[in-house]
């Protein structure tokens, strides 16, 4: 058990160190950094300060774990726009991106969970069909099309929802489903498969035989033993959210970490920039983290496995 | 045989889209009057024809009054051969990744699967953006962006395939016989992983499309005079309320684009795949 956990651990550290080392790489390879996070018209004593701080007088091996230092501690820089710490800024767009992401991810389990199992006791009927066919369209839409398409339909011909902006619950209805149409059409997709495989089992004909009632079959014998790769999915599912993040919020103008990643990259705000993608980058390896310690949780025969 | 079957019907839609638009980038602009850069400033934001538009303008025209189908071949070439482009360096790199590792093991092989591990522990986008902001946009760097998508999936995929065929008598023998490296992966082992390769790019194609086309909808990836659909669709936001054709006409062509790639990739999977077959069914 401590291995597993050990194991698990180095991989995320492992991972995290190559992250801030791309950062790095990136950084020293595009160009003289303090340009790069300072902006060409700084002032000289503050281009100086800046060298002494990072170090950037010292061989590339100091300045390298000088960085990892600085980027550890949450020193970013400042932007180029307003002059405010990156962290600060981050830190006041992170809540809506979090709120947007918690909405899309609940209604797409909600959604494509049941739809799944659905489909998969429905196998081959025209319902299972029908669901499969709008998993597919739902994985085949592109975001951003579906977003304008949602304010096409809802904004401009019935004025039921505001276009933009954020604040109200109304506001958050359309990036929601925008952001949560993908992972729905996988979820259900991954679902079906996996209850399809866990319904054939014979302990599956034992509860039958058994007399154990459908719906607690369905619930309590099978879709345990299906969460595995559901979990997988959702793991997996994060990234694609986050990706989706940056391009919904754009669309719907909703105040998070994606609008301001494409504004801080349209602009070349590079210390934002750099800021944001750590900070994205760690949070998603701490979630991958916490997806693969669910498994054991869930599994006890990982946990075995791993030992 | 079940391979034997006639394809479905959602099979036969998505391939007659697929060569449709194929057809449509390669000849497309003989027949459009029209020049990707004519305006035509007394017709601007003209709706399509069946709306009451002009008959010389079938699909509507834009701001600056230019023909919505011109620009639409023109989007339709550059998305389409910067996603093909994309996916072959991504799957000709990421198949000789994979080759590499199984080949050297050792070192080497923990390198470039470390590498694999980071990369698919982001969203590719996010690198594509951190790229792109400190890089500055080229057309060079973004084809090259577009092939760096998904050459971990390949360099799992070969590398786990060359494992698994190197424990086989044939491979063994090829060597017996005192065939190089090249030989060996190049003639008999590549052969016997197409199928599993070729189901992968049908799986990439329409995500390397997806990637265009968000970032060039952002305002991030293919820059004007160069035109993508993706780039049509983003100009069409701030005329949604006016001239609604601008952003759907793309978007439906993106989304026909992707989910027939989509269904032809799962029939093939299916058809070339009997591994997973029998593992579904």
């Amino acid at each position: 058990m401590t291995r597993f956990w050990l194991i698990k651990f180095a991989r995320t550290v492992l991972t995290l160190w190559f992250v801030v080392t791309f950062a790095f790489v990136v950084l020293r390879t595009s160009g003289d950094p303090v340009v790069a996070l300072l902006g060409a018209d700084a002032m000289p004593d503050e281009i100086e300060h800046f060298r002494e701080l990072w170090g950037l007088d010292q061989p590339l091996f100091v300045q390298y774990l000088s960085y990892i230092g600085q980027m550890a501690t949450g020193q970013f820089g400042v932007s180029l726009r307003d002059s405010r710490p990156v962290m600060d800024i981050i830190l006041e767009r992170l809540p809506a991106t979090v709120q947007l992401g918690l909405a899309a991810f609940a209604l797409a389990a909600l959604v494509g969970i049941p739809a799944g199992i659905l489909a998969a006791l429905r196998r081959g009927g025209w319902l299972d069909r029908a669901i499969m066919a709008l998993a597919v369209f739902g994985f085949a839409l592109p975001n951003f099309f579906l977003g304008i398409l949602l304010i096409l339909l809802f904004s401009l011909t019935w004025q039921i929802l505001p276009s933009s902006g954020s604040g109200t619950f109304r506001h958050l209805i359309m990036p929601a489903v925008t952001l949560a149409t993908f992972t729905a059409g996988t979820l259900a997709r991954f679902t079906r498969s996996a209850m399809l495989e866990v319904l054939e089992r014979p302990y599956m004909r034992a509860a039958a035989a058994k007399g154990v009632p459908a719906w607690k079959r369905v619930l309590l014998h099978a879709l345990p033993n299906a969460a595995i790769p559901i979990v997988t999915v959702i793991g997996l599912n994060l990234g694609q959210l986050v990706a989706g993040a940056i391009v919904v919020e754009t669309v719907f103008a909703w105040p998070g970490i994606g609008r301001l990643l494409v504004i801080a990259v349209s602009q070349r705000d590079l210390a934002v920039v750099q800021g944001l993608v750590l900070v994205i980058a760690v949070t998603m390896v701490l979630a991958n983290l916490m997806v693969d310690l669910l498994y054991g949780v869930l599994d006890p025969r990982i946990r075995e496995a791993a030992r | 045989m079940k391979s034997m079957q006639r394809p479905g019907l959602p099979v036969l839609f998505a391939g007659a889209i697929l060569f449709a638009s194929v057809l449509v980038a390669l000849v497309g602009n003989v027949f459009t009057p029209h020049a990707v850069t004519d305006q035509a400033l007394l017709s601007r934001l003209q709706p399509p024809a069946f709306m009451g538009g002009q008959a010389e303008f079938p699909l509507g025209t834009d701001r600056i009054g230019r023909d919505m189908v011109t620009r639409l071949v023109a989007g339709l070439q550059m998305s389409l051969s910067v996603a093909l482009m994309g996916t072959l360096i991504g799957a000709v790199f990421g198949t000789l990744v994979g080759f590499a590792a199984a080949h050297f093991r050792g070192l080497v092989e923990e390198a470039l699967m470390m590498l694999v591990d980071f990369q698919a522990s982001l969203p590719f986008i996010l690198i594509a953006l951190t790229l792109l902001a400190f890089f500055g946009n080229s057309m060079v760097l973004f084809v090259i962006l577009m092939g760096m998508f998904g050459w971990e999936t390949y360099a799992r995929l070969a590398r786990g395939v060359v494992l698994s065929a190197r424990a086989q008598p044939y491979a063994k023998a090829v060597e017996a016989l005192g065939a190089g490296p090249g030989r060996l992966y190049g003639l008999h082992i590549l052969p016997n992983i197409a199928s599993a390769l070729i189901v992968q790019v049908t799986l990439t194609f329409p995500q390397i499309i997806l990637l265009e086309t968000s970032l060039s909808f952002l305002g991030l990836g293919i820059q004007p005079p160069n035109i993508s659909l993706g780039q049509i669709l983003g100009d069409g936001r701030d005329y949604l309320s006016t001239a609604w054709w601008i952003s759907v006409w793309p978007g439906l062509l993106i989304f026909l684009i992707t989910l027939s790639m989509s269904i032809l990739g799962d029939a093939l999977r299916d058809r070339l795949d009997p591994m997973l077959k029998t593992r579904t069914s």
